[in-house]
């Protein structure tokens, strides 16, 4: 048995709810990055099983796709993590039930 | 493809997923992300998008899974309890898994195999980069720049 | 004749597997698999065992004296003692500890240092795991490394142990930079990511003596360098051994790590040395190609094998010559030179190239990396910073 699409798109469906329940369920910053990113590489799996999956022949369009998501997932993770280091220096938490002060 | 590996590769990947949202311990989760980044890179290697598969373990474990460890170790003070579970986001994940499998199964024109396919080389996914996709290729050039930039001066020491 | 010798262990695999004929495809594959498996581990920790004796024959002769020479011939069945000895000694995990990640963490940096040999060929259809992007493989595999060192760090809960993964992680990743930089002119060169089709593109002589290999170039040579200082840097080895400064952190990441499980840490070390000279004799120094017409019947493996024994030969000696950089003198230098020489390194290969890849085009190239090269001595030149050194004894 050769596996079809739908295989790939219900592992997909689970890692984005993994990465659902991990961004929505912690209070931990970290954690919540943590879910976006699998959230983000889940949709990179999907990307590439459409790809593989589309008739023949075709252009590399879902790999390119996936490729600059990674690249911008890296930057926004770059990013997040340098915010996470500089409210935990201002507040000296992570929880981000605890940041909900407008004023600095 | 082949199922078997696609099964191994699923359960280890969905566990280490699952253990990345749920462990108490950051260090732990930040490891089995790592763990869960390479069956998705395996999952990549299955469906013939090796230079993609390499590419997320070069830059996730490489770089991004590095960064979250140095992240836990900057802000240490706050590791040790996962303190607060919030059931409710438990709850809409469940439901958004189970909506989305329901459509999933239900969409008939998903129910496909895979076509036969020629490899995938590295020097096509380089001559489109360099020729199609040259402008985003740049942009992202450009967005990762400005990213390094805005990082560095957001974990810049305040002056007082 | 010569050809069979070549192919003997190609060969030999063959029939091993004509052995099975009639299994299923997937019996074939697991068996071929295994037998790769077999072979790279039965070499390289033969290889392992080997150096480490011979390291410190060559570190005693250099420091005049003579070395392990109490076990076997020479000395030469030290690692079996040293196997034993480490095998039966008592392994302490701290009360403290991060119980899992402490005893993951040697396993992942022994498991990644044995994976990225995968892809090296070590002689005419000698590769073991043929990909497209083979040293793309390399380094995403290798990169791994430093989460393993974090672990190792991380797990044992102890303060020196912490500092030396922090210091071991700041320096892979400043020097990982030039490392893979060094090799982009050769993979724009060849046009591919395939360690095969590299060493296939340094077949030949030019006027037919010199060998087509790309460390006779002026960008080869000077790529040639700064990859291997990465390397150094990459391996932890001395001069570039800050992490495990003993006079300073203890061991570094390994301080609480005893008996075999330090072991591994010892042989990942030593294997993750041998692959980046193996990657080093691939991109630079013609892979297995003997060096001259006349010396080709020799097979090509052993070719490879000698060019890997230089370098690791250079390792030693290199270890044996210089002390320890400070950790501030080691950054500065990443960044401030090996960066800037390696993207200097990506021009004068593209000038090589475009100026026709002969006698101009390595004038050229070589202008490009003099110039730059003086540029940056000037530039960077900190002499006059410091004050002549006072020397303070009780007088």
């Amino acid at each position: 048995m050769t596996p079809n699409l739908q295989v790939f798109l219900i592992v997909s469906a689970a890692l984005f709810s993994i990465g659902l329940l991990a961004a929505l369920s912690r209070r931990h910053a970290i954690f919540i990055l943590i879910g976006i990113e699998m959230m983000l590489a889940a949709a990179n799996l999907n990307f590439i099983a459409f790809w593989r999956f589309a008739p023949q022949p075709k252009p590399p369009l879902g790999v390119m796709i996936a490729i600059f998501s990674i690249a911008i997932a890296a930057a926004e993770a770059a990013v997040g993590l340098a915010m996470v280091i500089a409210v935990y220096r201002h507040y000296r938490t992570t929880n981000v039930d605890q940041l909900d002060q407008l004023k600095g | 493809m082949n199922s078997a590996a696609l099964i191994i590769i699923a359960i280890v990947t969905l566990a280490a997923a699952l253990a990345a949202a749920t462990l108490r311990k950051l260090m732990h989760a930040a490891l089995s992300f790592a763990v869960a980044l390479v069956g998705i890179a395996a999952f990549f290697f299955l469906l013939g998008a090796e230079f993609v598969g390499l590419a997320l373990v070069f830059i996730y474990i490489g770089a991004v899974a590095v960064l979250i460890v140095f992240t836990i170790l900057l802000t240490r003070r706050d590791v040790g309890e996962g303190r607060g579970f919030n059931w409710g986001g438990a709850i809409i994940a469940v439901a958004v898994f189970g909506g989305l499998t329901w459509s999933i199964l239900k969409t008939q024109s998903l129910a496909i195999v895979a076509p036969r396919m020629p490899a995938l080389t590295v020097k096509q996914i380089g001559v489109a980069l360099m020729t199609t996709y040259v402008w985003p290729l740049q942009c992202v050039g450009l967005l990762l720049t400005a990213a390094l930039i805005g990082a560095l001066i957001l974990v810049m020491e305040e002056k007082r | 004749m010569s050809k069979s010798i070549d192919q003997v262990f190609v060969n030999a695999k063959q029939w091993l597997l004509s052995c099975l004929a009639g299994s299923p495809t997937w019996v074939i594959q697991v068996v071929s698999s295994l037998i790769n498996i077999f072979a790279l581990l039965a070499v390289f920790l033969t290889l392992f065992a080997l150096i480490s004796v011979l390291e410190r024959k060559i570190l005693a002769r250099m420091q005049n004296r003579y070395g392990p020479n109490r076990v076997g011939p020479f000395g030469l069945f030290q690692p079996i003692a040293d196997g034993i000895k480490m095998l039966i000694k008592e392994d302490i995990v701290p009360a403290r500890a991060d119980k899992i990640v402490h005893f993951l963490a040697p396993v992942l940096i022994a498991a990644v240092a044995i994976l990225t040999l995968g892809v090296i060929p070590y002689g005419r259809n000698m590769t073991l795991f043929t990909i497209d992007g083979g040293i793309l493989f390399f380094f995403a595999v290798g990169s791994s490394t430093e989460l393993a060192v974090f672990m190792a760090g991380w797990g044992s809960n102890n303060k020196f142990s912490m500092l030396g993964a922090m210091r071991a992680i700041a320096q892979m990743i400043s020097y990982e930079l030039p490392l893979i930089i060094t090799v982009l002119p050769v993979v724009m060169v060849v046009g591919s990511l395939t360690p095969g089709r590299i060493v296939a593109a340094q077949a030949g002589y030019t006027f037919g003596v010199v060998p087509r290999w790309f460390v006779f170039t002026p960008w080869g040579v000077t790529a040639f360098i700064l990859f291997f200082v990465s390397g150094l840097v990459e391996s932890n080895r001395t001069p570039f051994d800050v992490p495990e400064g003993e006079s300073e952190i203890v061991a570094g990441h390994m301080t609480e790590y005893s008996g075999f499980k330090y072991a591994t840490f010892f042989m990942a070390e030593y294997i993750g040395m041998f692959a980046v000279s193996g990657l080093a004799v691939t991109l630079f120094l013609g892979g297995w190609h003997a060096p001259a017409r006349t010396l080709e019947f020799i097979p090509s493996y052993l070719w490879f094998f000698a060019k890997l024994s230089v370098l690791l030969f250079v390792y030693v000696w290199v270890r044996g010559t210089l002390p320890r950089t400070r950790v501030d003198q080691m950054m500065n230098f990443a960044w401030k030179f090996m960066l800037p020489m390696a993207f200097t390194c990506i021009i004068a290969a593209a000038v090589w190239h475009y100026t026709g890849r002969g006698l101009r085009g390595w004038l050229w190239s070589l202008v490009v990396i003099a110039v730059v090269y003086t540029a940056l001595s000037t530039l960077l030149d900190t002499r006059r910073k410091f004050a002549p050194r006072v020397y303070r004894f009780a007088e």
